[in-house]
This record gives C-alpha cells, structure tokens and sequence, in this order.
C-alpha cells in the first residue's frame, strides 16, 4: 500500500503522538501496583497500609528488639516512631550502619500485622557520610525518617 | 491542529521545570538526629576486662571532667585502625575509658599489647548489655560524656585521624 | 601557579565562547562572513578547555594539597592511577570534564566538516558555542574546581574507597564522551534548523558524532552495570536506580536517533523525526546531569546536594531545552518532505523500531520521575523501581527483539519479495528454544522464558545480512550493523538467563561447613583479617567444587579509615558457562557466618553483548569514514 508523501508525513506524526499516549498510558498501568508508597508504623497502626502491596516503612529500630533466628540469617525486629509499632521479619544479610535506636527504611509488604522485608536501607549518619559518589551507606538515604 | 500540537513538547518541558523547581526549594529532609545525645549514660556496672586494669560503672563516669568511652573489642578490625588515633587523643590528654564487648580477656590483653593501650579503665561487656543499652550495635563507636555522666556526643565507626578536632571540639563542648 | 593556570585559561575558553557565539550570529544574518573565525575561535576554545583539564590532572597527580578540591577528595596514600582518577571523581572535576569535551568536540566539527554549508556549520557552531558559554559559566561561578585552600591542607580527606577501582575510574570518562557528545547532535540539529538545511549531507555530517558519542554510552553503561553487580554485592546487575536511568534515557535516544539519521541520509526522509531525536538526546543528557546533580533524587551516584548549583543547571537546562523544543515546533512546519515509503519498507521497519524505543523511554522517564511529581502535586511520598520497570519495559523489549530479526532484510523504501522465508530457520530455532525452556525451566517467568527463544532466534537472524557468496565482501557499515545486532541476542539471552536461571543460597554457616549451590559444593573453611593499603578486611576462604578442580575464593567485608566506609567485596569465579558470585555477612554469637552465593550461568552474556553492541557500533563508524574518505578522494 503506498501512502502519499503528504499522507505520510500525518500519519507519521498520529504515530508520534500515539507512542507518547502509549508511554504515558502504560506508565499509568504499570505504576498503579507497582509504586510502592513510604508509610510509618504510625500510619499501618492505623490500617492506612494495603495489604499484600509493596511498600517501604520507615521509622527507628527499637532498643533491644533485634533478635536473629537460630536459622541465622532471618532477623527480627520491631520499627517504631513514637507510638505505634510494628514487627518486621528480613531474611538476608543486614547493612552495617542498621543498628537499635537508628533509622531505618524496610522495603517488603506487609503480611497480616508483620512486614515482610525483601530489602533493608538502613539510615546514615548524616555527619558520618562524605556525600561523594558511589559510598555504599550513602545509596541508602531515603526519604523522611522519624524525629523525635 | 499542527501549530498548537506542536507546541506541546514546549508545555511538558516547562511543567517538568516548574516540578524541578519546586524540588529545588523543597528538598527531601532526610535528617536523623542522634538518639543518645541529651541523655544520661545508662545505668551499668562492669568487671575488669583484663586483670591489669580497673573495669567502672556508670556511676564512675561522672568525674567532673569530660571522659570518651570507647567501644571496643580485640576480634573487631577497624579498631585497630582506630587504635593511634586513641593514643594521640590520649596524648593530647583525654581521659578514654573502653569497654570491651563480647571479648575474653587473654584476647583484650593481646590487643592492648600489639594495639598500644590509651584506657583509664576497661570495662567488659561480654553480652553486649551495654552496648545495646546504649543505642548501638556495631564497634567501635564512641561517646564524649560530660562530668555529671551525661551523653554528649556519638561518634560511629572508628575515629578517623581527620575527624581528632571535632572530638576535641565536642570535649571541649562538654565542660 | 598551575591551579592559576588552568582557571585563566577556563576564563579565556569562556570568553572565547561567548565570541563565537556573537560572530555565529552575524554570520547568520549576514552581516558579516565569520566562516574561518568562527571555526577557529572553535579551535582555540578547544584547546583551551583541554589545557585547563591538563592542568586539573597535574594538579591531583602531585596531590596539591593547596587546591581545595584535591584536599577534599584525595590523600596522599592514594595509589597514583586512583589520583589522577580521582580528578574526575568528584562534582567540579568532572563538569570541567564535560565542559572539556564539549569544547573538544566544538573544536573537532570546526576542524573536520567539510559538507555543510558555511551558514549551517556556523548556526551549528553557534549552538555549541552557546551550550559552552552556559556551563562554563556554571563551572567559574558555582564549581570553580581551581579553588585555593589557604593554608593548604596537611592531607586530604581521601577518595571515596568505591572508586578505587580500574573499571569505575573509567566509567565516568567514557559516559561523558557519550554524553556530551550528543552535543553536536543537538547542535547540527538546531544550526540545521535555523537554516532550514535538514537533508542528506547534515545526516551524513552527524552521523558519526551520534555513532561516536552512542559507542561510548554503549561501552560506559555496559561498564557501570559490570561494576555495581561486582562491587555493590547484592548480585544485581541493574537496579533501576534514577542514575542509571538518568544514563539509560539518553542512549535510548540516541539508538533511535542513530536509526533516524540512517534513514535521512540514505533516503532523505525522516526528517522531522531525526531533527527531535537529536534535541531529546542531548537533553535527556542534560536532564541526567541535572539529576544526579541537584540532589533532587537519591542515589548511590548523587553528588553533593546544593541546591544553588542545581538551580543554576536547572536554568541553563531550561534555557537550552526550552529553546530547542521551540525552534523545533516553529520550522518542523517548513521541513521539506521526505521521500515516501511503503508499509513494509526498511524506512517503516526503522519508524516502528523508533516508536518502540520511544515508548520505552517515556515509560523509564516517567517512572523516574513519578515519585518528584506525586510529591509535588499531592504531597504523598513514593518510590518506583524494578517490579514497575521490568513489568513495562521488558514486554517492549521483547516486542523490539523480534522487530530486529525482520528490519535488516527488509528493503528500502517497498519491499516485495517474501522476506520471511529467509527467517524460518531463526523462527525454528526459536520454537525449540522456548519449548526446550518450557520443559527445563518450569519456574522461571514468562517474560524471561520468552527472552532466551528471542535471543536464540535474533542471532542467526542477525547474521543473515552477511550471507552472501563471499561474507568478507559485504561492506564494513553492513558487519556492524550484524554484529550489534547480535551482540543485542547475545545481552538478552544473559538477561533472560540472569533471571530464569539463576540459583541463590542464603544461609549461616560454621568454618568447616559445605554449601550446596547448584552443581557446586562450597565449602566454608574459615575467616581471616586481611589488609591493604588504606583498608582492613574480614576474609572468608570458601573451596568451590563441581567434580573438576577447586576453586578458591575469597570474598571480604572490607572497612576503609577516611572516610570510615564499609564495603562488601564479593569473589566472583568465572567458568565458561556461569558465574559463581559469593558474598560474606555478619557473624552472630554462635560463630557461624551468614553467607550469600549465587550461581548464574551465563550471565557474562550480559555484557559480553554490550561490547560486542559497541563493536558493531565501530565497524559501522570504520564503514561510513572509509566510504566517505574515498568519496572525498575521488572528487
């Protein structure tokens, strides 16, 4: 089938636009599930997390809450911020700088009232970390953590 | 419709500078103030880590003076990289306490003989009680403690020969 | 006196820019005929920034601890290849970096281009000559990397002890190679704009520099993606990260915009299409600078956050990009029609493969920048990453895979024979495949089941084009073009393999202890302190069997003093069919170690075909300079 030149250069720009649509449609598709919003244990106690959805939680190791398991690589640990609560179980190996009483972002979903933890960004110290490319503990700064 | 459509990449590219800009004057607060610092040591009390030295309580850190206590242990590599620097603190006359976490005593003898020794007194904390208590879980970390024994200031990791002022600095803060 | 040096000669380049951009617009309205200045201007501006650059090495390879910038990012135990790194390693040294090369390449279209017009080299030199103006602007008021510490330093405050390292001292050159090059794309494009010049003779004055400047994406992303999967520890190979897309968006860009240019200057059409790849590609190069520069994004790649400097680049970004998109929507009206082209035409096969490319892009940009706008507009705070990269754009890349076993045998402009008789042996391969994956992979996804048959039927197809009487005859650009494209097979099927086929252990485990991964049988013999030069290390020693010969490895937490950094140096063992990727952890109180080995088999295809993308992308660029060399010679 052959277009005419000047038909052609249309239906070339309708495909443009229809590829800009389709990016931004799909985009839309694809980050309707799979944005994964930051919560703090304040706003899971109050039922505002879905379920099942992939999401970071934020707030401070409380002391004394770190235990591993005789498995050795699953750790537990409860993340609060002030009030509320909530239990959150990793399996794999934990950064250097997560540490009782610092922050600390969970990457996972929660699972009934415990947050299943695929990755652990632990928080830095601000003074601590040159910020210079590619430092190792700097990848991980995150948004708001909880102050006290 | 081409004149207007055309125009359209203009307008996403002047939305996404608006959104740059507002990002700009908005920038994401990331901060985490210490925990520790503000409060009183917490309430311990230590046995010897090696016969030769005294260990010490919580009590004993409020000497009027401000102390650094060291956390410590012969099995932790970074410590020995941080081991001049705490003999040049030591120098330069700051009193350093250390508490050995999880360590034996013939091993803490060992390192103070290769490592040099800069302690006052060395505390053993062989579960970690302490350690926990105060807000850490890795070594070495250090505190500056003022002389009524309270927490003035948290250095993790070891201390790094450029980072001596800002020791000296918070001691000196702590009088 | 050298740091005095280098910033007088910084002030001259810029000084000289803002010259050339003033004679280039007279030269355009025709008041005056600055042909030779402004091409020499070009020159000299070049040399300039060269010179400057020189100096900055000097200066960090003699650890001048009087110039700031070296006190801030070096030390003199440094290792002196890590010095001389260490120049680029860091925000002002590498935005001389890139002002250095776009100067060189300002001053490289001004010695070389013989085939334009004067008035459209000189509109293009104008656009470049403005770029230049703009950022070294930035670099004297924001970023002056000459600065004097007064008293010097007694040391510096060390090099960040992740570059310490060959392959990432040279990412960051080869990517700004890339990047800026797409500069004088960007330039061309507006000086053919201004001047209405948009044909066959710009696109073969372009497309080396876009060939050039999309080699060293190529190699510079390949690179990087190496480097984190080695050095990062968490055996991934590409994390999504707003860096690594900030990378990714310009060289997805620039293959479109290498396709498009191929098509204006074998048929003369595309015209439109290729003048706005080559404005999206420079800025999607600019925004990526931007990015990783203003701290409005986090990543392991971010800079120092300073929100001056961000919105100083900010402004020059969006004056540039500003101004392009405008020029664009006011003559993209006046272009001339291209030559026409059927359904099933080469010309329809590259617009379909642009289309797609595009797509990809717009989803990675958006996805970059979704969680900024979602703040901006509604306050929440989101994160986007793999599930929502991978769920979108590897559907389209399984799309463009097979697009790219038809697309090279399809003729220009109609084609009329039965082309897909040529690919039953591709497609009949790529059958046994899938079904061979079906069967042996069961639990791997769909989408990397469906990426090995691609990969297995896009490397024969590739080579079709070379199947002649005598392959050798064929000319360079058409070996190239095999050879990138099966180099893409090649990168897929790693990919596909990476995901479906990969097999991790997570475990605690006591010196003396065996650990089963795979067909391998690790055995755990103990921990050691280690030592190095400005590092101590905890050392694991683990003996990997798989009934031949052992094999040793040593993986490390490793703790650097200045800055007190803490990294994990995981031991990699390459056989021929895998890769076998070991990663050491915490100890607990019971004295067992947490240990995390992978086995992955052909995951080195990754970036073996990367490379060999690159390869294909330089025997195309020796075709197109032989061909025109000899084209000059007989005129």
């Amino acid at each position: 089938m052959m277009v005419r030149p000047k038909h052609q250069r249309l239906v070339l720009v309708i495909l443009a636009i229809f590829a800009v649509l389709g990016a931004v449609l799909l985009a839309m598709w694809g980050l309707k599930d799979r944005a994964a919003y930051f919560y703090t244990p304040a706003d899971v106690v109050a039922g505002k997390a879905d379920p099942g959805k992939a999401m970071r939680l934020g707030g401070m190791v409380q002391k004394g809450s770190v235990e591993r398991d005789p498995d050795g690589i699953t750790t537990r640990f409860t993340i609060e911020d002030g009030d509320a609560r909530v239990s959150v179980v990793f399996k794999g190996i934990v950064p250097d700088l997560f540490r009782e009483g610092s922050g600390v972002v969970a990457e996972g979903r929660l699972e009934g009232r415990t947050f299943v933890a695929d990755n652990i960004l632990a928080k830095h110290d601000e003074r601590y970390i040159p910020p210079q490319l590619g430092n190792q503990a700097a990848e991980h700064a995150v948004g708001k953590t909880v102050r006290r | 419709m081409s004149r207007s459509l055309r125009f359209l990449p203009v307008a996403v590219v002047l939305i996404l500078i608006a959104a740059f800009v507002w990002r700009l004057a908005n920038p994401p607060d990331s901060t985490v103030p210490s925990r520790m610092v503000g409060r009183a040591v917490p309430a311990f009390q230590l046995a010897d880590a090696v016969p030769t030295m005294p260990g010490f309580t919580s009590a004993e850190l409020a000497t009027g003076k401000p102390r650094l206590v060291n956390l410590f242990a012969s099995w932790c590599v970074p410590c020995i990289a941080e081991a001049p620097v705490l003999k040049d603190l030591k120098r330069r006359g700051v009193a350093i306490d250390g508490i050995a976490i999880r360590d034996r005593p013939d091993d803490v003898a060992m390192f103070l003989q290769k490592n040099g020794n800069p302690f006052q007194r060395i505390g053993s904390d062989p579960t970690s009680r302490v350690q926990i208590a105060l807000g850490t879980a890795g070594v070495p970390e250090s505190f500056v403690v003022d002389g009524r024994g309270v927490i003035r200031h948290q250095h993790i990791g070891p201390i790094a020969p450029g980072e001596v002022p800002t020791i000296l600095a918070e001691l000196e803060k702590a009088r | 006196m050298t740091a005095e040096a280098g910033l007088a000669a910084l002030w001259l380049a810029a000084a000289l820019s803002l010259l050339g951009l003033v004679l280039s617009v007279l030269h355009y309205r025709g008041t005056l005929d600055a042909d030779r200045s402004v091409r020499a201007v070009a020159i000299v501006h070049g040399a300039l920034c060269l010179f400057a650059f020189a100096m900055l090495l000097v200066v960090f390879a003699r650890t001048d601890l009087s110039v700031a910038l070296v006190a801030e990012n070096s030390h003199s135990a440094k290792p002196f290849i890590y010095k001389v790194a260490g120049a680029w390693g860091n925000h002002e040294g590498s935005m001389l970096l890139w002002v250095t090369v776009l100067g060189l390449s300002g001053a490289a279209l001004a010695a070389f281009s013989r085939q334009l017009t004067s008035r459209t080299l000189v509109a293009a030199l104008g656009a470049q000559a403005a770029l230049a103006l703009g950022f070294h602007g930035f670099l004297l008021f924001a970023s002056n990397p000459f600065a004097r510490l007064n008293p010097a330093a007694p040391e510096g405050r060390g090099l960040n002890p992740l570059l310490q390292d060959p392959g990432l001292a040279f990412h960051p050159p080869t990517l700004y190679l890339g990047y800026v090059g797409l500069s004088v794309a960007f330039s061309l494009a507006v000086g053919a704009m201004l001047t209405g010049q948009v044909d066959r003779i710009l696109a073969r004055a372009m497309r080396p520099w876009v060939l050039g400047a999309w080699i060293f994406l190529t190699l510079g992303i390949t690179a990087g993606s190496y480097w984190a999967y080695y050095e990062l520890g968490w055996g991934g190979w590409w994390f999504w990260d707003p860096v690594e897309n900030a990378s990714l968006m310009p060289w997805l860009a620039a293959t479109a915009l290498l396709h498009s240019v191929s098509v204006l200057a074998a048929r003369n059409g595309l015209k439109a299409w290729t003048m706005m790849l080559a404005v999206i590609a420079f800025s999607m190069s600019m925004v990526g600078t931007f990015l990783v520069r203003s701290g409005i994004l986090t990543s392991v790649h971010s800079f120092a956050v300073d929100p001056t400097r961000g919105a100083f680049l900010l402004l020059l970004l969006g004056i540039y990009v500003t101004a392009a998109f405008v020029l664009f929507a006011v003559r993209a009206g006046s272009l001339r029609e291209g030559a026409p082209f059927e359904i099933v035409s080469r010309e329809a096969g590259i617009v379909a493969n642009n289309l797609i490319l595009t797509v990809i892009l717009g989803i990675v940009f958006i996805g970059t920048l979704y969680p900024l706008m979602v703040e901006a507009v509604a306050g929440e705070k989101l994160s986007v990453g793999a599930p929502y990269f991978n769920a979108v754009a590897g559907p389209l890349a399984i799309i463009l895979g097979v697009l790219l076993t038809v697309g090279p045998l399809l003729s220009w402009r109609h084609e009329s024979r039965p082309v897909l008789r040529k690919l039953r042996i591709p497609v009949f391969i790529a059958a046994i495949a899938l079904a061979i994956a079906f069967f042996a992979l069961p639990q791997a996804s769909i989408l990397s089941k469906l990426g090995l048959a691609l990969a297995a039927g896009l490397l024969p197809a590739a080579l079709i084009p070379l199947l002649r009487r005598n392959p050798f005859r064929a000319p360079l650009a058409t070996w190239g073009m095999a050879i990138a494209h099966a180099g893409a097979a090649v990168a897929i099927a790693g990919m596909a393999a990476d995901s479906a086929m990969t097999i991790e252990r997570l475990t605690a485990a006591k010196p003396g202890e065996r650990v089963e991964v795979g067909p391998w049988l690790v055995e755990f013999v103990g921990v050691t302190p280690a030592a190095g030069p400005n590092w101590t290390a905890i050392e694991a020693e683990l003996r990997a069997t798989r009934g031949g010969g052992v094999h040793v490895m040593k993986p490390q937490t490793r703790f650097f003093t200045d800055p007190p950094t803490e990294t994990n140096e995981a031991a990699i063992d390459t056989v021929l069919c895998g890769q076998l990727y070991t990663v050491i952890g915490r100890p607990d109180e019971d004295g067992r170690w947490q240990l995390r080995l992978w086995w992955k088999p052909m995951v080195t295809l990754i970036w073996l075909g990367g490379a060999l993308i690159a390869l294909g992308g330089l025997f195309a660029f020796a075709g197109h300079a032989r061909r025109a060399w000899r084209r000059r010679a007989m005129a």
